[in-house]
């Protein structure tokens, strides 16, 4: 039988090649079944980091579709409740360089605050309910509202849409629950060089 | 045994693939800017590297022999090559998702990376059998992985360095590689 072939130059070529492309070709439709990949396991991972406020500031309606875009190539430095810390340990994540927070969507916030409803004001028009992002704020139609202070993120969603303005951002006050310690300074002269002046 | 040292050392040191053969210096180039990712395609490097010169010896002593296709073995070869990256690649993407973003583009590049085919067909030419094809293929990759960590791990410095304005970046990474191949030069007539 290879005998016969081998006497056929051209059709022993032929024979040969397509033959191991079919051979291949199976082996890779086998492995493409075998190592399906079921979602994408990377958008996980940056919306972990991610600061799950769900504020928007970023132009996107979440946490997750920001991850998603993220892992398609978009830029990430546009969280501001996260800062330059979630930056930060996304870039590592994803092995590129840390860029400065994008002052377009926002500034970090030094402190974090809690929405804060002035009652005896609020006129019950639900505005502030439908603008919140993580369902914080309690109330009905033409009823006083007020903000489930655990659940609030601080993300400054509901201040705008507020007709009598009576919702103010309130800093957190610190608690021993909440307390820890602040993160070393991240200025220091690590690595020593002729460009810096020595102090 | 001591023949097979001997493989292991000429294809590590004394033939090594990017430093003396000059080739697959793509990736060597293009991946060594961070030493986690060096690592990462080192290792899929040498993976490829071993299970194509098994592959493309089965293929060729199988196939291509007793049909005398010999004049077809660098299409043959690069069928083989391309085959088992893409399964690589397959692999990669669902044991290590990590690993598959941070090679990106560079895991389908073992395709065209020549020091893959340059194995295969020195093995040919060479008339090795199985197991000094399958040991010269994981040499090659061994070879790679250690200039390339080494290469990686000097850029990482180089980063931090205070390099004049005209040898920054690429060019720096250039006159390394240069030096780094002058050392290994110094490896040849060992064995």
């Amino acid at each position: 039988m290879i005998d016969a072939i081998a006497q056929q130059p051209i059709l022993a070529a032929l024979i040969a090649l397509v033959g191991l492309g079919i051979l291949f070709g199976a082996l890779l439709g086998f492995a493409a079944e075998k190592f399906k990949v079921e979602g994408d396991p990377i958008v996980e991972q940056i919306d972990e980091l991610l600061p799950q406020t769900q504020c928007g500031q970023c132009g996107f309606p979440g946490c997750k579709p920001y991850a998603e875009s993220i892992a398609s190539g978009d830029a990430i430095n546009k969280c501001p409740p996260g800062g330059q810390a979630t930056i930060n340990a996304i870039a590592n994540l994803l092995d590129v360089p840390a860029p400065e927070l994008d002052a377009e969507h926002g500034e970090e916030a030094d402190v974090r605050t809690v929405a804060y409803i002035r009652e005896d004001e609020c006129i019950g028009c639900t505005k502030c309910i439908q603008a919140c992002p993580v369902d914080a704020i309690l109330g009905a139609a033409k009823l006083m509202h007020t903000v489930i202070a655990d659940e609030c993120t601080g993300c400054d969603l509901c201040v705008e849409p507020c007709p009598v303005d009576c919702i103010d951002m309130l800093p957190v006050e610190e608690t021993i629950k909440e307390w820890h310690w602040p993160a070393p300074p991240t200025t220091a002269d690590l690595i020593a060089s002729d460009r810096r002046p020595a102090a | 045994m001591q023949e097979f040292a001997v493989i292991l050392v000429s294809s590590i040191l004394i033939n090594n693939f990017v430093l003396v053969q000059f080739l697959g210096l793509c990736p060597f180039m293009g991946v060594s800017t961070k030493l986690e990712s060096a690592i990462g395609m080192s290792a899929a490097t040498t993976f490829v590297l071993t299970l194509t010169a098994m592959a493309s010896y089965i293929v060729d002593v199988l196939v291509l022999m007793p049909l005398g296709l010999l004049y077809l073995r660098t299409i043959a070869f690069i069928l083989v090559i391309a085959a088992v990256v893409q399964f690589t690649k397959m692999f990669i993407e669902k044991s290590s998702p990590l690993l598959y973003r941070v090679l990106g583009v560079f895991l389908p590049l073992i395709t065209t990376n020549c020091a893959v085919l340059g194995v295969a067909l020195q093995n040919a030419s060479k008339d090795l059998n199985f197991m000094q094809s399958s040991l010269y293929g994981f040499g090659a990759g061994a070879g790679f992985s250690l200039v390339l960590i080494f290469f990686s791990a000097m850029r990482e410095r180089l980063a931090a360095a205070d390099i004049p304005a005209p040898f920054e970046g690429a060019a720096i990474a250039m006159i390394t590689a240069g030096l780094m191949s002058l050392a290994f030069m110094g490896f040849s007539g060992l064995v």
